[in-house]
């Protein structure tokens, strides 16, 4: 089967290529990964994605594909014969996993990362309950979606998995730099065993960062103002 | 079994017009419910409907909620695929049609909303990016009649709701549309010609003093 020229344009430590990188390996899809350097734009990425200058860019016989949630469901349509499906079936199903998709990247993310970025201990301590109460919606929609299975997609890793999932290697290094636990085995549990899961996906394994190399890079992204 | 349709909206809403124009270019009989005030006085159906972020647009198909207006589109054309598909069936055109749905939230919506709620410097800058995000569109416009091509669809379900938001853009940041974006006026007037939209875009003078309203509320005379 003629996959096609893929390259991805990305970076090890980025949420968002993960996804790509993930949705890619389902399907069994061999690319190039172009690696950019952190603090440049390449004239490659550049050209791609002229609008917003970001990663991840998937170009497919030379034609880019911009922004992670969409080149994942790409991904699931232009090789929707490969490997399992990342969206779900069902139409009502693929509108609850969009609509939760939407909600980590505009409110739960957002939240995480303002942890990061927080000036003083009220701003942090602020953060981590607004992270807690949102990590608590995503439980309930784990038991929503879930319908008793693995993951949120069902048997095996789909579309929100993916959109969430790709997140753990920075929880765990946001839960280091704010000295608390942010997914908790006892508040959201049936998150926490999913996330053990997600992890130990073979199509994820490989791509997770190691801790220790994505909390350096993180106090490069976020240098901590000097005492 | 005939389908129940209900959609929970607030009348000013340019995320509600992207729901109620694609029901109607489906030609799907709904049963419309004004949240009249959405600010302090939320129905009970919708805290029940969209318990996280409890906001409208709030779909109900056979008692179950969808939110969020471009999932809302999306569901729409995939539940009633024959009539007027949105999406082009091309996996490439669908992803560049749900980038650019995607840019008009992110950036052309957020852009918006600072324009009303925010002042002097803060404003004059919010009014300046928001011209230069629409003239980014028109550029991606061309001279297509439609951005999906020669079919209304998904993008311009997306952007029209703005059309009648336009006029008080135009009055309130002290430039004309027309001077600055003819050609994107030019595709409003076009799918204006449409029912689903002519139907579901208020009276732009309506949306003018809704938004003197807010301005009094906000203090932000």
């Amino acid at each position: 089967m003629v996959t096609g020229d893929v390259k991805l344009i990305g970076s090890w430590a980025s949420v968002f290529v993960m996804r790509a990188r993930i949705a890619l390996n389902l399907k069994s899809i061999r690319y190039e990964f172009l690696q950019e350097t952190y603090g440049t734009k390449s004239e490659l990425l550049l050209k791609s994605n002229p609008v917003h200058k970001k990663i991840p860019v998937l170009i497919h016989d030379d034609k880019p594909v911009c922004e992670s949630n969409i080149i994942v469901q790409y991904i699931d349509e232009a090789w929707s014969s490969y490997g399992p499906s990342i969206l779900p079936s069902q139409p009502y199903d693929r509108a609850i996993a969009r609509f939760w998709a939407a909600y980590v990247d505009d409110k739960w993310f957002i939240a995480l990362r303002s942890i990061l970025t927080a000036g003083g201990e009220e701003e942090k301590k602020a953060a981590i309950a607004e992270v807690e109460e949102r990590t608590d919606h995503l439980e309930k929609a784990f038991i929503e979606c879930s319908n008793g299975k693995p993951f949120f997609n069902g048997d095996h890793i789909g579309y929100l998995d993916i959109a969430l999932g790709s997140f753990l290697g920075w929880w765990k290094v946001v839960e280091l730099d704010a000295n608390h636990i942010l997914l908790d085995e006892t508040k959201t549990p049936s998150l926490f065993k999913w996330a053990e899961r997600f992890c130990n996906d073979p199509d994820v394994k490989p791509l997770m960062p190691e801790t220790a190399k994505l909390a350096e890079f993180a106090r490069k992204l976020f240098p901590k103002p000097q005492a | 079994m005939a389908d129940e349709v209900i959609l929970l909206n607030f009348w000013p809403s340019i995320f509600g017009m992207r729901t109620t124009i694609a029901l109607e270019e489906k030609g799907v009989k709904y049963e419309y419910r004004e949240e009249e005030d959405v600010i302090n006085n939320k129905t009970r159906l919708l805290l029940e409907m969209n318990p996280v972020h409890k906001k409208i647009p709030v779909l109900i198909h056979n008692g179950k909620p969808v939110c969020e207006s471009i999932v809302q589109v999306q569901y729409i054309d995939e539940i009633w695929p024959e009539k007027n598909p949105f999406l082009p069936k091309d996996p490439y055109q669908r992803a560049q049609a749900l980038f650019w749905a995607d840019f008009i939230e992110k950036k052309v919506c957020v852009c918006g909303r600072r324009v009303w709620t925010t002042k002097g410097e803060e404003l004059e800058a919010a009014n300046k990016e928001f011209l230069e995000l629409l003239k980014i569109l028109q550029s991606e416009l061309g001279d297509k009649p439609y951005f999906g091509g020669d079919k209304f669809g998904f993008v311009d379900i997306v952007l029209i709701g703005f059309f009648c938001w336009f006029p008080a853009y135009e009055k309130f940041g002290n430039y004309s549309m027309e001077s600055e974006c003819s050609k994107l006026m030019a595709w409003g007037k076009r799918c204006m010609q449409r029912d689903s939209v002519a139907n579901s875009l208020p009276d732009p003078e309506r949306v003018i003093g809704y938004v003197l309203h807010l301005k009094k509320l906000f203090g932000l005379e």
